[in-house]
């Protein structure tokens, strides 16, 4: 390949975002220099954060993916996940950290959804970083006061029957849907399982994928 | 800004930067670490306004209130930021050249 080809989507299939050759910005300025001072002093060393990094590149959906595929086989895990979903996913060798985990189910009559309407407060440990549109003002205003017409906008048509539950997350409280499991998939493994558990069926703004 | 009125849902992403990766690490650390907690990194992000809000990226937010919550807890000085800040200002052109100074 040519060295002057840059691919326009990055393995995520999203855009690129220009960091390292963009003009310097006055907040990676800031950036830099409270991470060097605070390195210079002591209170921090640049292999905790290429560590911490490195820790935060290495989760992925597929961890939540993983942890639902699991409770949808296992029923007993299924309640010690739906009574404590920190220690139920530590049991599987996730690090969820000090925070509550809390994990909703939805059920053909009740559809859970995720917010967290200060900030961005995310199931982190299993799902990665969140997606760019949780953190907006858009997602974060409507999801609680019209959360069916957030959820048609992702393309979630819900029946009226269907209770919806929005839940606002915190710093120190963080929920996780566990999606109902899709009719028709009595035959597949568990492992075959987690490929159907999207990352938006776990926030609640998807449904997990009728087949492989 | 929960329940406010607000438009359709951008679904566009991106992938995180390094100097963005770096804000969120320095964060945690900084949480684990026990200089401040995330009640501090909301107070400084709510005391920026609403105008903040519509002028800054997500991780902009986060650093200006990090480094907020470092100088109020004495780890450094303003005056040692603004030093800092100059000299990589002067350093290079882009994010890679200054953070090899």
């Amino acid at each position: 390949m040519p060295h002057d080809h840059h691919d326009p989507l990055s393995p995520s299939g999203h855009p690129y975002r220009q960091d390292n050759d963009e003009p310097l910005s006055y907040w990676q300025m800031m950036e830099i220099a409270v991470r060097e001072l605070m390195i210079e002093k002591g209170h921090l060393t640049a292999n905790e954060i290429a560590t911490q990094i490195d820790a935060m590149d290495a989760r992925s959906p597929a961890d939540g993916a993983a942890v639902v595929a699991r409770a949808w086989v296992d029923p007993a895990f299924k309640a010690r996940l739906l009574d404590n979903a920190g220690a139920a996913s530590t049991e599987m060798g996730f690090d969820i950290g000090p925070l509550n985990l809390i994990a909703v189910e939805n059920t053909d009559k009740i559809h859970n959804l995720i917010v967290c309407t200060l900030c961005s407060c995310y199931p982190r440990n299993l799902l990665g970083l969140p997606p760019d549109w949780y953190k907006t003002r858009a997602y974060r205003s409507r999801a609680v006061s019209e959360p069916r017409a957030v959820l048609r906008e992702f393309g979630v048509e819900l029946a009226e029957y269907v209770t919806v539950r929005v839940h606002d997350s915190t710093a120190d409280m963080r929920y996780i849907v566990l999606p109902a499991r899709p009719a028709g998939t009595e035959d597949l493994t568990e492992a075959e399982l987690a490929q159907l558990v999207t990352r938006d069926s776990m926030i609640g703004t998807g449904v997990p994928r009728r087949t492989l | 800004m929960g329940g406010m009125p607000a438009g359709p849902i951008p679904m566009e992403g991106h992938d995180f930067s390094l100097w963005e990766k770096r804000v969120d690490a320095l964060l945690t650390l900084c949480g684990s670490k026990g200089f401040f907690t995330v009640d501090g990194l909301r107070r400084a992000l709510e005391d920026m306004g609403e105008e903040a809000f519509e002028k800054y990226s997500y991780y902009e937010r986060w650093i200006a209130s990090i480094n907020q919550n470092l100088v109020e807890g004495g780890h450094y000085t303003l005056e040692e930021l603004g030093t800092r800040m100059e000299e990589i200002r002067v350093r290079g052109q882009t994010y890679g050249d200054a953070n090899h100074g």
